[in-house]
């Protein structure tokens, strides 16, 4: 810096859009005659060098470490940050330059070779562990009674009785077989069909209570929630972007997410002395931070009710969410894929739509998750929803539905299935009556053998505290008291480190696979393991 | 943004102009010494002028995404911070840790610009931009017949559709089957013991494998088989099931290939690559021109030419993507092709996926033979070769969105089996198929009739083109008529053939598919798929055709 370009002969005016593009014509034109005059040569290999450079400033851009502060309006000094930051965009240029492999045997794309890499983590391991030896009353009284799995089971008969009787009316459509078949067997709208989405909004305001409306022309289908999550994280976030997400979260969020969008998630850490509650604190220091590491946050992923604690956000927290989401102008997703499964009877769901609905907040930044996989227990049917406020997601979901759109046979089922609206109340109530009966059940148990779950009020599992159990106060031990509740115990649950939880000794265990009557076995199971960690120690 | 005129500031707008501040300053040293090297006038002005403009266009960009500290504007604070008092409705407590929040948060906000969109990513941008509107007039076709189809009763002056690859000529089949079996496949086996219902109600509802259940797998190897007479079989353990082809391809082009590699596809090809291979994946297409003259056979001189163009480019080519019957010609690729597409793959060390979509739908002359990739794999090393089938085209059922990749790779199979988990297929759907499929009468009864009436309305259609004076390449499977109508485009060009595909929407009602969507290098070719048409359909598209022709003889 110690030499400025001395003479400016064209101070650039105020406006700046008008004043470059008319600096860039001018600049161009007699560019080309100086470069082929004298100082061409050198022009003419350093003006390209000074563009590529530029290129690289912009490709590097997100990863620039310092950026001032979004609130300062004045620019930071040039003093201050430009030795360093001067290095290091050259060194990653230097890096980009070399960065060209070399020619080897057939090779894979080196994603392709990222996720063909088995998981290690300890939920998958669990789930592979249960599928090769899994429990049955009868057939296999010694095998693995799965926990870890949030699935929902037990209002299969309602499901069976209704399939029974309307299976073929559905498919078919009765009189109008013909017609039937040709909306089946040809091809559909990749992102659902109409009356799908019809159906589908319906069901989902019944679900989330109190006239909550969704508009079916807002929705696009797709075959699960996992896709639905995809494909709305491809649409607001660029490769190397950043999600904010609440912790103890899914564990399949982080291939969801990462796997093919190259999407980081930034974990924002929730405590078991908050009950596990997101505070708009953490969320800011975890923003604050992911910003000092360069990274650029597209949006924030909240689960509500929370996956795996199972608790639900309070109006004034999804209120701070959404200020707070405006204030940094980045994305809200808002997973309510079990808004329908709770079984709290003092807390009251509140789905994002109702506030978005209720009050003036920039719509274009809400999205809802949403799927049939917990409440109606239809996990086998895949099918998710992406429910959006956003004009531009919503064009590039639907196109994008061509990946992952749903079977047509199973599109028709749902159409008649969600339209019986007789049905679906039953189903509801049964459904909710049902699980709050496991949940006791389950949770009395646990707490019968000294072991205390979190406070929750939704969802298919309960979030319990183990640390009690555990050797060693750290992932180590927690992972050892898995293992042993695994191998010793035969009941797969999903430890707390595979939900990225910072604080170790909790499990997820899901209750709606098991029947009532197997929930004693469960217990005397994980006493006897609870047992043996107490004599142990 | 105004600049002080003094020389001494300049440097202090310049810098703050690039958001991330470090960078420009290495910019300026890099720049700096241009002035000494370069002593002439220019270079002094351009020295000075050209890192001023770089920085400009920087800052204007910056400034998009960042938003203008100025612009802010307090309206929307009141807006957005006044109701938010009516929603504390849990007590003083609350609403006063609500007012902490709001200020702190106001204060965040003031330099925030309200107009401030959330930010829909590049890539997102491009898709929801790209064609489906007027640029691709394959989706244009595709909009414009879904929008007024023909109907013989109800919309008689509809658009006929033979854009769509769709056969409709054995759906009488299938619904006859599903009749019959529907609720059996899916439900249990009627009349059996609650018990055993109760476990298939299980398995169609609850989680499955996502890359498909060990029973379907089984079933569509024998159905692959049956389509290719027996020529193969497959392993069902190599094989990972998908929700339609589309993402099957997708999902082969994501593992074999990075971002900004490329593959050989032989033109013309199925528009739908385009998506397909490119969208998320980031990965090229880079066409490898067939011609009229070898009847648009592969020639691997110009599979090697567009190597070495690629490779010239600085692209790298991942692999060789073949459709087996082609799509949209509908010719079958010889042995002494396939194999030297192993060859040549095998020489420059990358992969062939074959896509044999149409493989059961053949219906051209018995003594020409499909070979399959899936035959040659002893006599190559395997790991190269990936094949992706679906029941689309087939067995008639697009709509139930099943695909196939069979591979002899395990780190793709893996690959594969994980990213299922985006496009898996419905339990019910599976629980139909492995029904339907296992049903050996059923399938054979059905392979034989498709082929049958698929011959005959090809012959009936081609025959018909062919009065008019409408030559059709020839073709062994598949839906489509390849016809060369470059007789009747008033100019031998792009262009020309558009305003031909034009006239056959808007006035013959008839939706095709242009030979420059499936990236034809000679104009005049179009695509008609004629497997949706009935019989009595049949002369009246003809009669729309002709229409057509005569407007256009009439004119040249």
């Amino acid at each position: 810096m110690t030499e400025s370009p001395s003479s400016e002969p064209e101070p650039p005016s105020p406006k700046p859009r008008a004043a470059a593009a008319g600096n860039g014509m001018r600049l161009v034109v007699p560019l080309q005659g100086v470069v082929q005059g004298r100082g061409g040569l050198i022009l003419g290999s350093l003006i390209p060098c000074a563009l590529f450079y530029f290129f690289q400033l912009y490709l590097k851009r997100h990863r620039s470490p310092k950026r001032p502060p979004a609130s300062s309006s004045n620019p930071p000094s040039p003093s201050a940050s430009s030795p360093n930051l001067g290095d290091l965009a050259r060194t990653s240029s230097r890096s980009n330059l070399l960065g060209r492999g070399s020619i080897g045997p057939v090779r894979l794309s080196s994603r392709g070779m990222a996720i063909a890499k088995p998981n290690d983590s300890p939920y998958y391991v669990g789930l592979e562990k249960v599928a090769g030896d899994p429990f049955h009353r009868v057939d296999n009284p010694d095998g693995i009674i799965q926990l870890g799995l949030s699935e929902n089971t037990l209002c299969f008969d309602l499901i069976e009785r209704w399939m029974k009787e309307n299976l073929m009316d559905s498919l078919m459509g009765g009189d109008g077989a013909e017609l039937s078949i040709n909306g089946m067997a040809t091809y559909q709208p990749f992102d659902g069909l109409m009356e799908l989405k019809v159906a589908m909004a319906d069901f989902m305001s019944r679900v989330m209570g109190k006239g909550v409306s969704f508009d079916p022309s807002q929705m696009v289908l797709m075959a699960g929630a996992t896709p639905a999550i995809e494909i709305l994280t491809f649409c607001m976030a660029d490769h190397g972007n950043a999600f904010l997400i609440p912790t103890p979260y899914y564990p399949g969020f982080d291939r969801d997410i990462k796997f093919r969008t190259g999407v980081e998630l930034i974990p924002v850490h929730c405590r078991s002395a908050d009950n596990f509650m997101l505070t708009v604190t953490a969320l800011d220091q975890a923003y604050n931070q992911a910003r000092k590491r360069g990274l650029k946050v597209r949006g924030i992923l909240i689960s509500n009710p929370s996956n795996p604690v199972g608790n639900i956000l309070s109006r004034e927290t999804l209120n701070e969410l959404l200020d707070f989401a405006q204030e940094k102008n980045i994305h809200i997703i808002s997973d309510e894929i079990f808004a329908g499964s709770l079984y709290g009877t003092t807390e009251e769901f509140v789905s994002m739509a109702e506030i978005i609905e209720a009050e003036e907040f920039d719509k274009g930044r809400v999205h809802i998750i949403y799927g049939l996989s917990k409440d109606l227990s239809l996990p086998g049917f895949r099918v998710g929803v992406v429910y959006s406020y956003n004009e531009n997601i919503l064009a590039a979901a639907k196109r994008l539905a061509r990946f992952s759109s749903i079977s047509a046979p199973t599109q028709r089922l749902l159409i008649s299935m969600l339209s019986d609206t007789k049905f679906i109340e039953e189903y509801i109530e049964t459904n909710r009556r049902r699980i709050r009966r496991m949940y006791e059940l389950f949770v009395g148990g646990l707490d019968q053998l000294g072991i205390q779950c979190a406070k929750s009020s939704g969802g298919l599992y309960c979030w319990a505290n183990m640390s009690v159990l555990i050797a060693l106060y750290s992932e180590k031990g927690e992972l050892e008291l898995w293992d042993k509740l695994l191998n010793v115990g035969k009941v797969n649950v999903t430890p707390g480190s595979a939900c990225h939880c910072i604080e170790p000794g909790w499990f997820r265990c899901c209750f709606t696979a098991l029947a009532e009557e197997d929930v004693p076995l469960v217990m005397e199971r994980i006493g006897k393991v609870a047992e043996m960690c107490k004599s142990g120690q | 943004m105004t600049r002080s005129p003094e020389p001494d500031e300049n440097s202090k707008p310049t810098s703050n102009i690039g958001g991330g501040g470090g960078g420009v300053t290495t910019a300026m040293r890099v720049i700096i010494p241009l002035q000494g090297v370069v002593q002439g006038r220019g270079g002094v002005f351009l020295g000075s002028v050209i890192p001023c403009a770089l920085f400009y266009f920087l800052q204007l960009y910056l400034r998009r995404n960042r938003d203008d500290p100025r612009e802010s504007d307090d309206r929307s604070n009141p807006q957005n911070s006044e109701p938010r008092d009516d929603s504390g409705s849990s007590g003083q407590q609350l609403a006063e840790i609500h007012g902490f929040h709001r200020t702190s948060s106001r204060n965040l906000l003031s330099p925030r610009s309200p107009a401030g969109r959330a930010y829909v990513s590049g890539r997102a941008s491009v898709i929801a931009k790209s064609p489906g509107g007027s640029e691709s007039p394959y989706y244009a076709g595709l909009r414009k017949a879904s929008e007024d189809p023909y109907d013989e009763t109800g919309n008689p002056n509809g658009i006929i559709q033979l854009g769509l690859a769709q056969n409709k000529l054995t759906m009488d089949l299938v619904k006859e089957w599903l009749v019959k079996h529907a609720t059996e496949a899916i439900v249990g086996g009627g009349g059996d013991d609650g018990d055993d219902e109760h476990l298939s109600i299980n398995g169609v509802s609850t989680y499955q494998p996502c890359d498909g259940l060990m029973d379907l797998k089984v079933a569509v190897s024998s159905f692959m088989s049956q389509c290719m007479e027996h020529s193969v079989s497959f392993d069902p353990s190599n094989m990972v099931l998908t929700a339609g082809e589309t993402p099957a391809i997708e999902i082969l082009a994501f593992s074999l290939a990075d971002a900004g590699n490329a593959f050989l596809v032989p033109t013309p090809y199925y528009p739908g690559f385009d998506r397909d291979v490119k969208w998320r994946t980031g990965v090229e297409i880079i066409p490898v021109p067939c011609r009229s003259a070898d009847n648009f056979a592969l020639s691997i001189t110009s599979l090697d030419r567009a190597f070495n163009q690629a490779k010239k480019r600085g692209l790298r080519v991942r692999g060789v993507l073949i459709s087996n019957p082609t799509s949209p010609v509908g010719n079958l690729l010889t042995r002494e092709t396939v194999y030297s597409i192993l060859d040549f793959a095998r020489d420059k060390n990358i992969h062939v996926v074959s896509n044999e979509l149409f493989v059961g739908s053949s219906h051209g002359r018995a003594d020409e033979e499909f070979v399959s990739i899936a035959e040659l794999v002893d006599e190559v090393d395997k790991e190269r070769l990936h094949l992706a089938y679906g029941l689309s085209k087939d067995i008639s059922l697009p709509g139930f969105r099943v695909g196939v990749i069979y591979s002899f790779n395990d780190t793709v199979l893996s690959a594969a089996r994980h990213l299922t988990r985006f496009s898996p297929v419905s339990g019910p759907t599976q629980h139909l198929l492995i029904a339907m499929l296992s049903d050996v009468q059923f399938v054979q009864e059905f392979v034989k009739v498709n082929r049958e009436r698929l011959r005959r309305t090809f012959d009936a259609f081609a025959g018909g083109l062919k009065k008019m004076g409408i030559d059709c390449a020839e073709s062994n499977g598949g839906f489509f008529c390849w016809a060369n109508m470059s007789e009747w485009i008033s100019s031998y060009s792009e262009k020309g053939e558009l305003e031909l595909w034009d006239k056959l929407l808007k006035t013959g009602k008839v939706s095709v598919t242009p030979g420059s969507c499936c990236h034809c290098i000679e104009p005049g070719w179009f695509r008609f798929c004629f497997a949706t048409l009935t019989e009595r359909e049949i002369p009246v598209v003809l009669e729309r055709i002709r229409g057509v022709a005569e407007s256009c003889k009439s004119q040249s």
